[in-house]
């Protein structure tokens, strides 16, 4: 293989790329050694098993995907703001498309709620750690090499550009050769088997490690819907699983399962997709339903408003997920019968929906509400998601979606409860949570700024698109016809409002860590659940003693009842997992096969698989049984955390 | 403090080299045997079966006295056979129904059929 087909050519943007990534790497390789800080890195961060790290740094890896997608957009809204602009070829955005989509949805959306999840579940209910530390750096390890194989196809092998959905026939070996459509199979392959890790991982994590007496019925909301996402999560991507297989043996090794000659059946990959890419859906919406919840109660100061029915609705909008998929496949012409029950189960989906909806409403009802920026993002999630929920409804009409199908309306249908429901979320999320992670409050002005200027750009960005579907605008085309000129160019208009809006965010973590006043208590916003009961910063073992819980809002009774997690009299040692280098190993060579898959060298490809399975021989056969806190150590270290060492 | 003995996993050693095995023997069965078709696709089955059977009860904690007394998750068992069945029967509900008359019909109604799709 020559050079020039190992590295992408030809595209000036793209050599950009690459002095970009060159520059960034060699200034962190700089200052690590300038600073003498790989020991702390390896130590620290790269064999931890602390779930409040390993959150964060999924946190870190999200936030970097956020912006490579955000990226990706900005480019696409650039080339669609005039009609028949050459900024990007037609070839350039194809692949620019996809990436968007599969960046945004595998590698922003689901790490980042998952890294929330990391750090706060545990945390609400009274748990020390996740039931298996070791699997959860494996999860991280296996989702950051994942992404970093499809991160480095744009400026190696070239990108994948058959959609985020990568459809059969035009993703097959036939239409699409070359390693492009490979990196996306190897990519998702294997960050899906930390997800899967994951979904497993806190199931076990909340079904059996809560603080004694917090029933199932007396979780936090955030929790519940953490569960009920592990759930989906178990169920729906081992379809996924089967399905990259499939197209990877398709492709590499050719057979014919979803090519059009040998007796393939293209459609049944989309068939396949869906069944696991509508749960998707519901994976990264159902934790920021949770989210919004926990930021709605604490900033309209009352518990949250019909508690049973909250979880109830999750419960049945999970279920129903799994009875939907065909509605992104209409017109696929399954027939009006297959059609009609689809469009029936779609729409049953509204009713639980709705009635979350009322419950974050009737939560707010008379109530005291503070204006914090995690509350406006909440606050703003609510109207902006119920456009987007209604025109889903419009869409899931069978006869209706032969009209809107492909078209503008729904990119904006999806971009509006996507963003207004997750993005929102994350944001929120990570607003409320981040003095738990980082003993300090992001600067409210500067995130005030950050939220309207995000929340304007993106209605300014994405309603107009509505009407430019129904105007007749396809999605996927790259240049846009002279009638579609003044929406478009709204539009993008609105998406560099966006982009400014994150800027500042971003700029907000840098500020916020030079100049915020740092917390001295655990509690920075009066909060009512578990999580605000450790002191700050989070002692590794999280909980020295654990409270009993009566009451949903467990926090807000010990606080009442002037309770700590620091009850010097049943203090005993505690039991912690030994960080390890292995997970961090295991990945990276699996890392090496899957890149070699790619590229398709079948003998190196081996060798990797090889060096994985050996790596799992070695753990099994590893019985490090970890090291024990004494009491001595935990009063040390609740004494000055909390402040009582003054005294 | 416990102390645990540092022993072999004999039963999960056991499990995975039987696991291969199956999968090389259902891959053969695919590739290199003549059998006839109707005998591959049978005998993959029940291989399957097998298959799922081991995992079970060599990795899955079926009978492991030691969580709650032989404890069976009939309600998450459940749970993996309902997805099954809508993953399986839905598949075929949707690849199939409303495509089966195109194949079988005369060619006059095809033709019909064809001009139909094209109003």
């Amino acid at each position: 293989m020559k050079l020039d087909e190992f590295f992408v050519t030809g595209e000036p943007l793209i050599y950009g790329g690459m002095v970009a990534i060159v520059l960034v790497t060699s200034a962190i390789i700089f200052l690590l050694t300038y600073f003498k800080k790989w020991k702390w890195l390896w130590r620290e961060w790269l064999t931890t098993v602390d779930h409040k790290k390993i959150g964060i740094m999924y946190i870190l890896s999200a936030l970097a995907m956020l912006f490579r997608g955000g990226m990706d957009a900005l480019m696409m809204r650039t080339q669609l703001a005039v009609p028949d602009l050459n900024f990007l070829s037609a070839q350039h955005y194809d692949e620019i498309f996809t990436t968007h989509g599969t960046v945004m949805i595998i590698f922003m959306a689901m790490p980042f709620l998952i890294g929330l999840m990391n750090i706060v579940v545990p945390l609400q209910i009274g748990a020390r750690d996740f039931a298996f530390p070791f699997v959860n750096a494996l999860s991280f390890w296996s989702f950051f090499f994942g992404a970093l194989l499809f991160n480095v196809s744009f400026v190696i092998g070239g990108s994948p550009d058959a959609g985020w959905t990568s459809y059969t026939p035009l993703s097959g070996a036939a239409l699409s050769p070359g390693p492009g459509q490979n990196f996306y199979l190897m990519g998702l392959q294997l960050a899906g088997i930390g997800t899967l890790a994951t979904g497993i991982n806190l199931m076990v994590t909340i079904l059996k490690m809560r603080a004694p007496g917090m029933k199932m019925f007396k979780m936090p909301i955030f929790t519940w819907s953490s569960l009920i996402t592990c759930f989906i999560i178990i169920f729906a991507f081992p379809i996924l699983t089967v399905a990259l297989a499939l197209l990877t043996i398709d492709r590499i090794f050719g057979s014919q399962f979803f090519t059009l000659t040998g007796e393939g059946l293209p459609m049944m990959w989309a068939n396949l997709f869906w069944m696991w890419g509508h749960p998707e859906v519901y994976i990264v919406v159902l934790p920021a339903f949770g989210i919004f919840s926990e930021v709605i109660a604490t900033f309209a100061h009352k518990r949250i408003f019909g508690y049973s029915a909250m979880v109830w609705s999750i419960i049945i909008i999970a279920g129903l997920s799994f009875l939907v998929w065909v509605h992104h496949f209409f017109t696929m012409g399954a027939g009006a019968f297959v059609n009609s029950v689809f469009s029936v189960s779609t729409m049953l989906i509204a009713v639980p929906t709705g009635v979350k909806i009322f419950n974050w409403l009737g939560t707010l009802h008379k109530s005291k509400i503070e204006f914090s920026t995690a509350m406006l993002w909440a606050l703003s999630f609510i109207p902006s998601f119920v456009i987007g929920g209604v025109t889903g409804v419009m869409l899931g009409m069978a006869a209706a979606d032969y009209q809107f199908h492909n078209s503008y309306f729904l990119v904006a249908h999806f971009h509006y409860v996507l963003i207004a429901g997750t993005v929102f979320a994350c944001f929120a999320g990570l607003t409320y949570w981040y003095p738990k992670m980082f003993g300090h409050k992001l600067n409210e002005r500067l995130g005030k700024w950050s939220f309207w200027l995000f929340l304007i750009g993106f209605h300014v960005c994405f309603l107009p698109q509505y009407f430019i579907g129904l105007d007749g605008m396809p999605r996927r085309i790259f240049h846009i016809g002279p009638e579609w000129f003044t929406l478009n160019f709204l539009s993008t208009i609105g998406a560099f409002g966006m982009g400014i809006g994150f800027a500042i965010f971003v700029y907000n973590i840098y500020y916020s860590f030079r100049y915020s006043k740092r917390e001295t208590t655990g509690d920075a916003w009066g909060g009512r659940t578990l999580e605000w009961a450790t002191p700050t910063p989070v002692p590794p073992y999280n909980f020295a003693t654990l409270p009993e819980v009566n009451n949903i809002d467990a926090f807000m009774e010990m606080k009442e009842k002037g309770e700590t997690t620091f009850d010097e009299k049943k203090l005993q040692p505690i039991h912690m997992p030994s960080n390890s280098g292995k997970p961090f190993i295991m990945m990276a060579i699996l890392f090496f096969a899957s890149f070699a898959l790619v590229f398709e060298w079948i003998t190196l490809a081996a060798i990797g698989l090889a060096g994985g399975l050996i790596m799992m021989i070695i753990r099994s056969f590893d019985y490090d049984e970890g090291y024990h806190f004494s009491v001595n150590e935990i009063k040390q270290i609740e004494q000055s955390r909390r402040g009582l060492d003054h005294e | 403090m416990e102390h645990k003995t540092k022993r072999i996993p004999v039963k999960h050693i056991i499990g995975f080299i039987l696991s291969l095995a199956l999968t090389i023997v259902a891959a053969w069965a695919a590739l290199g045997s003549d059998l006839p078709k109707g005998w591959v696709i049978t005998g993959i089955m029940v291989l399957a079966v097998i298959q799922a059977a081991i995992q079970l009860f060599m990795f899955m904690h079926m009978t492991e006295s030691a969580s709650g007394n032989g404890h069976i998750p009939w309600n998450m068992m459940f749970h993996g056979f309902v997805i099954v069945a809508i993953v399986v029967a839905g598949s075929l509900f949707t690849m199939s129904y409303g495509f089966g008359h195109h194949h079988n019909d005369s060619p006059a109604h095809q033709q019909q059929h064809g001009e139909h799709m094209h109003d």
